[in-house]
């Protein structure tokens, strides 16, 4: 009989083993958020990094080694971001006829994101890197990353940042919107798209179409809203 | 299947290209989604492959922050000294973010509420 090691050593230099494991881990954290009746706190992305950590912290496995797999998976965001524009198309007409408060809501929620993280930040102490790196924490990651490294911060920090928020939004959006008795699957959608980006939008898909298709426009227009004004209130503020 | 598949890889190729060369603040895969949306209204309809291979796609998004999740975890050590700060930063900003959203826009839209727009519960 082979040695376990040896096994281990051989699939391990394929990407098989960790795309599969990848899947296998969002399958089970999947079935444990049907299972809980969709539970928040058990948002299918984060009990699924939580196992994918525990499994590579265990068999000691660097990052780079495991992402030779998961990339496969990375890689389909981009065609699933272009994929955004069908639920759009389908809900135009409902977006058409709430132009004028969506753009303006976006707006709101973008000053809001950008001035909330940085005050708070800033109010107990963090450093300027810190700041820089909360700033844009709630656009989607290669426009944060770009924001933060146009103004001298650390785009690294930004990427854990940013999908820090994008899971946080997942997990406490929903309760947020149902404490505040938010009923309008548009405004529910725009929410969770301005403040948590694609992770928040994947999260209004699940639920319903027209959250989705709302969510998806809110972090592109948040996107460019935060690119737009944030380097502009940098200069005046620091 | 295969020709959606090409139309939106198209899409975000030129997305890509279109942001790089004119150096707009957008991710490529942005630039693509709004291209798909005009091709899609000059059509005047979703073709059924585009449709489908669309919804495969946005029903397992979740999934596809998976890697980049990992990612995170693996780099948890950069947050350093600013702990405190960036945790109450990240959970004070992310619910002030949405309940200023979701109020104003429930607010300023409630005129264009249709009543299939409502009823949300999750």
């Amino acid at each position: 009989m082979t040695d376990f090691t040896e096994v281990w050593v051989y699939l391990s230099a394929s990407p098989l083993l960790f795309l599969t494991l990848t899947l296998a881990a969002f399958q089970a954290a999947s079935w444990l958020y049907q299972r809980s009746g969709h539970k928040p706190f058990l948002n299918p992305v984060m009990t699924a990094v939580i196992l994918l950590v525990a499994i590579l912290t265990l068999t000691e496995t660097p990052y780079p080694a495991y992402f030779e797999g998961a990339q496969f998976v990375h890689f389909l965001l981009g065609p699933a971001t272009v994929a955004l524009a069908i639920p759009l198309y389908r809900q135009f007409d409902r977006v058409k006829r709430s132009a004028l408060a969506l753009v303006t809501s976006i707006l709101c929620g973008s000053l809001t994101a950008i001035g909330t993280a940085v005050g708070l930040g800033w109010s107990l102490g963090a450093s300027r890197e810190t700041l820089l790196a909360l700033a844009p924490k709630s656009v989607t990651a290669p426009v944060a990353m770009g924001i933060t490294e146009q103004l001298g911060g650390l785009p690294s920090l930004t990427a854990v940042l940013v999908i820090l928020t994008g899971i946080l939004g997942a997990v406490i959006g929903p309760l947020v919107l149902n404490l505040l008795r938010i009923r309008d699957w548009r405004a529910r959608g725009l929410a969770l798209g301005t403040a948590s980006h694609g992770i928040g939008t994947a999260r209004a898909l699940q639920v319903n179409e027209l959250a989705g298709a709302f969510s998806g426009l809110a972090m592109g227009l948040n996107a460019l809203a935060t690119a737009i004004l944030l380097p502009v209130l940098w200069r005046v503020f620091f | 299947m295969l020709s959606a598949l090409t139309l939106i890889l198209t899409c975000q190729l030129i997305g890509e290209l279109v942001t790089r060369f004119f150096g707009l603040p957008l991710p490529g895969p942005v630039a693509g989604m709004a291209l798909l949306f005009a091709l899609l209204v000059i059509r005047g309809s979703v073709p059924e492959t585009v449709g489908a291979l669309g919804d495969a796609l946005l029903k397992n998004l979740s999934l596809l922050f998976v890697p980049a999740g990992v990612g995170v975890m693996a780099h948890l050590g950069l947050l350093g000294q600013d702990l405190l700060p960036i945790a109450v930063a990240l959970i004070g900003s992310t619910v002030a973010t949405i309940a200023v959203t979701a109020l104003l826009m429930s607010w300023l839209a409630r005129n264009s509420l249709s009543p299939e727009a409502t009823k949300a519960d999750d």
